[in-house]
């Protein structure tokens, strides 16, 4: 176009496409939490409606332990991303599996309390309202901390043979914003199942 | 530039075994041809949601017809109203923002462009999920039904013990599916708009189009997942013993009511706002003026995105909410008119004073206009929540979303198709064929959506499969019934012309309109990366200002 030669004013500038995943990510991000907002509602909804036992009250405990893992591993990967960010691979691995173990605690962790709750307390996904959405928020959240779970490890194992290269350290924080999306969807869950409603 | 325009020649020809070329197809990431695929697909089904429709009005044609079974008649408005909203409009709407978008803010492709793909996949495969149900819909016994639950699927009509066998269940996955598709599409279309505009291209220099598709996609971001988490929670109902909509174990089927339409309002605006975008940039072509009142056409475009997300339960005010809930929603319903009517002047406003030009896409728009009006007004009509326990689920209320979705949405897709037709194939349509399709369309349109009021108001029942003679409803529905065949006719021009013009149309050129926009700088059809060189602008009419150098729109903007 004839207009080429024109210098255009810094202002003028649209977002630069290296900007692409960040972006991109915020957008799964809305997405995500307009899925999760409705598991919400639901729970909330429905809590205290349900027409036998057992109760939040009488079964559930709060998981004070995971939950702390759970968020510290926000902090971990924050660590890892910052080492990659000034080319310490070294360390990025080390922080990044800090990261995984962390939430490999917290999916064992939920493990041991539906393992619990089915077999000691009787409560199943059909045994009354509170069973069923719990169950489904909970487990939509255990099912998203899998899928990071798994993201995290394929990158690790990357690591592990020297492909993560500090060249990389964006495309670690477009990752990485989805594991702290995870981590702070807990804290709404948390919040809402252990605190609100029990 | 050579070497790159020799290495792409060959995919005009057709040298390669058709194989080769269907290989071509299935694999590509290139946004056009993405494109291409969404519409096709889209056409598919618009064929076989139209033979869905023209069964039903032949057994409404006249009383106590037996041209179908109840159930045969269930099964097709259902597989009507799913087909035509989640396979056949959005598909079509993604495939023109698909297609159009990255040459319009002058961008090689989107920003994704493998995740477009994948998007566009997930939606096919959707499609073909519902469709299996014909022969899967009783499992292994290779005997199948299609869903009958209606395309909101209110429980307890899709507990296990109404929704026997997995036609549901084909209605479930089959858009949760196509719903991740749409998803990803909508999370592309986003991106490619913020991180892949040219330099100069700043938001406020972007073709309404492109803005109008913006609130599109984030419309689709916030509200196909409450659609996504009320499947996910029907599905965990019929397969795991789940109680969210059983009301014999506390659970609530007016929230699924409510989960339902958070998204299928917003819906009707996904699909709107890409039709407003083709109209927004159609109309200032043909009156050779640029568009009236941009900035409030923004303002106007991202308020209707924020109000949509507030209006839903008016779907649901004859199911019975409190006083409260009923102010609150026909407040809002009508405070969609605001942006809405503002929109509907500006269009006006733009054709005022202009040279119009009365080609077969500004005739379309001409009657969009009209049509949109007469919609909206019978939905102010239907938001006024007394009005609305009167006609609710009656005819009047099939009647009122029909002037939208056809009325609006499809002039709006023929306008759009007849413009871009020569930017996609290089050929021009044939103005002969598509004033035939335009008047012939437009006749049908009127006697079958016009004259369905009338038994609305008469009180006949949408979702019925046959009345009584004597109840004054026959003439109404024979004339309704009767208008389905110029809509059909209509069609077949149409297809006619697009085929036809493929082989014999004239040679379009660059710039057939004399249009504005980025996308008629670059050939027709454009090449696999658009632009040989990244265009710069200055304005938001950027071919105006390199056709008139004595007098840019950057002086004045
Ligand atoms: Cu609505």
């Amino acid at each position: 176009m004839a207009a080429a030669t024109i210098t255009v004013p810094q202002s003028d500038m649209p977002l630069s496409a290296n900007l692409r995943g960040k972006v991109g990510m915020w957008c799964l991000i809305i997405a995500e939490s307009a899925i999760f907002s409705i598991f919400v509602v639901a729970y909330l909804y429905y809590a205290g409606k349900s027409l036998s036992g057992p109760t939040p009250a009488q079964v559930l405990d709060v998981p004070y332990f995971t939950s702390i893992c759970l968020f510290s591993s926000s902090l971990t990967i924050l660590l890892a991303e910052k080492a990659l960010h000034h080319g310490n691979v070294k360390r990025f691995g080390v922080f990044w599996f800090l990261t995984i173990a962390l939430g490999v605690i917290f999916l064992i962790g939920t493990g041991r309390e539906w393992y619990r709750l089915i077999y000691q307390d009787g409560l199943t996904i059909s045994t009354n309202l509170f069973g069923t959405t719990f169950y489904s928020l909970v487990g939509l959240h255990a099912f998203h901390v899998t899928v990071g779970l798994i993201g995290l490890t394929v990158i690790w194992l990357f690591t592990l043979f020297g492909a993560v290269k500090q060249e990389h350290s964006e495309r670690i924080n477009v990752f990485a914003m989805y594991w702290h999306f995870v981590d702070a969807i807990w804290v709404v869950v948390l919040s809402v199942v252990y605190f609100i409603t029990r | 530039m050579a070497s790159e325009t020799l290495a792409i020649a060959p995919t005009g020809l057709s040298t390669r075994s058709l194989a080769e070329r269907l290989h071509e197809w299935a694999v590509t990431v290139d946004h056009k041809r993405l494109g291409i695929l969404y519409i096709g697909y889209a056409l598919v089904f618009l064929v076989i949601g139209g033979v869905e429709a023209t069964i039903m009005r032949v057994q409404l044609a006249v009383p106590n017809n037996h041209f179908v079974s109840p159930q045969v008649f269930n099964r097709m408005f259902t597989m009507h109203g799913t087909t035509m909203i989640f396979f056949v409009a959005m598909p079509i709407l993604f495939g023109f923002s698909n297609y159009t978008v990255p040459l319009m803010i002058g961008a090689r492709d989107m920003a994704f462009p493998r995740l477009n793909a994948w998007g566009f996949w997930m939606s096919a495969l959707g499609g073909i999920i519902l469709y299996f149900s014909f022969i899967g819909g009783f499992g292994l016994y290779g005997a199948g039904s299609a869903p009958d639950v209606g395309w909101f699927a209110y429980a307890p009509l899709t507990s296990p013990a109404f929704s026997v066998g997995h036609s549901t269940d084909y209605w479930i996955v089959g858009l949760l599916v196509s719903g991740f598709g749409s998803i990803a599409t909508a999370l592309n279309v986003m991106t490619t708009i913020l991180c892949m505009r040219c330099p100069g291209m700043k938001l406020g220099r972007m073709p309404l189009f492109v803005w109008m598709n913006t609130v599109m996609a984030g419309l689709v971001l916030v509200a196909i997942g409450p659609l996504t988490a009320a499947q996910l929670m029907l599905l965990i109902d019929r397969y795991l013993g789940g109680h969210f909509f059983d009301t014999q174990a506390g659970g609530s089927a007016v929230i699924w009511m409510h989960f339902f339409w958070i998204f299928g309002h917003p819906e009707v605006y996904i699909l709107v706002l890409p039709a407003f975008a083709i109209v927004s940039e159609v109309i200032p072509v043909f009156s050779r003026k640029p568009i009236f009142g941009y900035s409030i056409m923004v303002a106007a475009t991202v308020s209707i995105g924020f109000i949509s997300l507030g209006v839903w339960a008016h779907h649901m005010f004859t199911v019975g909410m409190t006083s409260y809930a009923n102010a609150f929603f026909v407040a809002s319903t009508a405070a969609i008119a605001v942006p809405t009517g503002i929109k509907i002047f500006n269009w006006v406003g733009t054709m005022w004073g202009g040279k119009i030009i009365y080609k077969t896409p500004m005739l379309f728009c001409v009657a969009f206009l009209c049509q949109f009006l007469i919609a909206g007004l019978t939905g102010i009509m239907l938001a006024t929540a007394p009005f609305d326990w009167q006609l609710g689920n009656s005819y009047f209320v099939v009647a009122h979303f029909h002037y939208v979705i056809l009325g609006g949405i499809v002039m709006a897709v023929f306008a759009g198709s007849y413009y871009w037709y020569p930017k996609v194939l290089g050929k021009m349509m044939n103005e002969t064929l598509g004033k035939w399709h335009f008047w012939l369309f437009v006749i049908g349109f009127h006697l079958t959506f016009d004259f369905m009021h009338v038994p609305g108001l008469l009180g006949m029942p949408r979702r019925v499969y046959t009345y009584e003679a004597s109840r004054g409803w026959e003439i109404w529905n024979l004339i309704v019934s009767i208008g389905v065949i110029f809509q059909i006719i209509g069609i077949l021009l149409w297809v006619a012309d697009v085929i036809w013009s493929y082989y014999k149309g004239e040679i379009a050129g660059n710039d057939p309109w004399d249009a504005w926009t980025l996308e008629w700088h670059t050939t027709s059809p454009p090449p696999e990366y658009n632009y040989a060189e990244i265009p710069v602008i200055r304005s938001r009419r950027p071919l105006w200002d390199l056709k008139h150098p004595e007098d840019p729109d950057w002086k004045y903007e």
